[in-house]
């Protein structure tokens, strides 16, 4: 698609919230792409090197570099078979709604996405991992999944290159954990969604224990503008080294709560006044989760970093999903961090000992915090819970998710949970 | 018993899967989606449909969010509160729910129309607080909307 070069996602997008069609995709330019790689006698390897140059970083959070994971896949004649690709689209990091909106209102840019990433790992069949409740997003998908097996550009020997590629759509059962990449795989096989240990990675023993790659829906929209506009173009739309534009989004009491394609790199501060308006009148910016709950706070001084998977590390932060939440004076820190972490409580798959035992303790100490129980102590022993929940004790990212915004709410808010417990009250309430 | 219908639906999904476990959330969802809840003996028939031991498929079925293994009302209620919908008020929306409807979370009205489920961030931050019934989504709530939005469901 050529049509906007400056939000390449989003463009074409219609205002209206429908969806954009088969026919108004193709006019866009859609499915050019795959004409290009299929037709255009592009190998499997220039296009991963194509998405390796362009430097697209996984956009579901963890900002892997997207064509170093797809070069891992072991390709040729000796390899396993059948080769997996699957699109995550369990869209479930609270103040996350970046992907629902590509689901929705451009699938097929997801679809052409996926059969490119899927010819460049020589994927056999893929799949695509909707949350159960984007009943919407679901119907949209089915629809354009159809309509490129009608057209040809799914099924066997695409377009007469000799490339096939099955798609299809899983609806999940419904659980955070399913978003993680292992425990995706799980939910798949239909199977509790526990994450498995790493490695081996799921490029080489996935799902069905095949060689499996996993792309999130934002990540895999961004590929077949790359293909059609080089890499080169792509670096230029950023304003940092991460390639490309990202979903920006902001939720909380702002003026205009709303998401925005804008160069990645943007800085929050950029995103939070110009773009969502600043804070409500009689409102003050406390501080900001800024991609998603599992990121650490981050507060006035770190606004000026740039939004990316590179900068925002220096800043103590992550970018995350790029969808900020923001914190504003007259909202209890304390409260906040309890909700927070009652979520990762509730959705713990039980595996692994620190996870489902420690978020439970941390939710009944900050409750009782807000219900005026708190006692001397517990900041230290939430300290610790939280030191428990570091990377390496367990087995995915949901417990290290957790101890983030808990511990930067703890050192940026301190006064306030300090507060909760002299005064055995929430000060909010 | 399975019906002809749900059995079809079932081995079409499975199709898509190299084991045939596999099709175990999906055959779950297929049965609730035409009885509401999943019983103890619909359980047992798709595990033995399927081929799995009813505890390994209980095991799954009580892990996901979305299957219902008690019975529901003829619509379900879920309100987002995730961090975005807390911030705008969602405490509220449930409150109001509560007393509107005179049930707990976990549910259903005396006349089994309505039962209340709390659940995860829905994707719709920018329009908190938010609540889903069924499968359609609310945003920008507030009670008087969410009275006039029930009076849709029957």
């Amino acid at each position: 698609m050529t049509s906007s070069i400056e939000k390449p996602l989003t463009g074409n997008i219609r205002p209206d919230g429908s969806v954009l069609d088969f026919p108004a995709y193709e006019q866009a330019g859609g499915y050019q792409a795959i004409r290009k790689v299929l037709k255009g006698g592009m190998t499997p390897k220039a296009v991963v090197e194509e998405v390796k140059s362009a430097n697209l970083r996984g956009r579901g959070g963890a900002g892997f570099p997207t064509g170093m994971k797809w070069s891992f896949v072991p390709v040729g004649e000796d390899t396993p078979n059948p080769t997996y690709l699957v699109i995550n689209a369990d869209e479930m990091e609270p103040g996350t709604f970046k992907d629902r909106f590509l689901l929705e209102r451009n699938p097929h840019q997801v679809i052409e996405g996926a059969i490119i990433a899927g010819f460049a790992i020589e994927a056999d069949i893929a799949y695509i991992f909707l949350r159960g409740e984007y009943t919407l997003a679901a119907t949209r998908l089915s629809r354009a999944i159809a309509e490129a097996y009608e057209r040809h550009y799914l099924g066997k020997n695409i377009l007469g290159s000799g490339y096939s590629l099955e798609l299809h759509l899983h609806l999940s059962g419904g659980r955070y954990i399913c978003g993680d990449e292992t425990g995706l795989l799980n939910a798949l096989e239909g199977k509790r969604a526990n994450p498995r240990a790493k490695p081996p990675f799921p490029v080489v023993v996935g799902l069905f224990g095949k060689p499996t790659v996993v792309n999130n829906v934002e990540t895999i929209s961004c590929v077949p503008h790359i293909i059609n506009e080089g890499a080169e173009w792509f670096h230029g739309l950023s304003r940092t080294k991460d390639g490309g534009t990202k979903l920006y989004g902001v939720s909380g009491k702002v003026k205009r709560p709303g998401l925005w394609e804008l160069p990645m790199g943007t800085t929050a501060r950029e995103i939070l006044e110009e773009h969502a308006g600043g804070m409500r009148d009689g409102l003050k910016f406390r501080g900001l989760l800024p991609g998603g709950s599992s990121t650490p706070f981050i507060v006035e001084e770190q606004l000026d970093t740039p939004m990316d998977f590179t900068e925002m590390p220096k800043a103590g932060s992550r970018l995350g999903t790029g969808t900020m939440i923001v914190l504003d004076d007259h909202t209890c820190p304390v409260g906040m961090s309890w909700n927070m972490t009652k979520f990762f409580a509730r959705e713990s798959c039980g595996f692994c000992t620190p996870c489902w035992s420690g978020l439970g303790w941390a939710e009944r100490i900050l409750r009782a915090m807000e219900d005026g129980h708190g006692k001397p102590g517990d900041l230290d022993k939430l300290a610790s819970q939280a030191k428990m929940w570091s990377p390496g004790n367990t087995f995915c990212a949901l417990a290290p998710g957790a101890a983030d915004p808990l511990e930067t709410a703890m050192k940026y808010f301190r006064a306030d949970f300090e507060r909760h417990i002299a005064e055995h009250r929430c000060p909010w309430r | 018993m399975l019906t002809m219908e749900e059995i079809h639906e079932i081995e079409s999904e499975a199709a898509h899967y190299p084991k045939r476990e596999a099709v175990s959330i999906d055959a779950l969802k297929i049965v609730q989606k035409r009885r509401g809840w999943v019983s103890d003996e619909s359980l047992r028939d798709i595990a033995q449909h399927i081929g799995m031991s009813p505890t390994d498929l209980d095991s799954i079925a009580t892990f996901y969010n979305l299957i219902h293994r008690r019975p529901v009302g003829r619509h379900v209620i879920s309100v987002c509160d995730s961090v975005s919908c807390w911030i705008m008020g969602c405490e509220q929306v449930r409150e109001h729910l509560q007393q509107r409807l005179g049930v707990r979370l976990g549910e259903t009205t005396a006349d089994n129309r309505f039962t209340l489920l709390p659940t995860v961030c829905l994707g719709c931050c920018d329009h908190a607080p938010a609540l889903m019934v069924d499968g359609d989504l609310h945003a920008d709530l507030d009670p008087l909307k969410i009275d006039m939005e029930l009076e849709k469901y029957k």
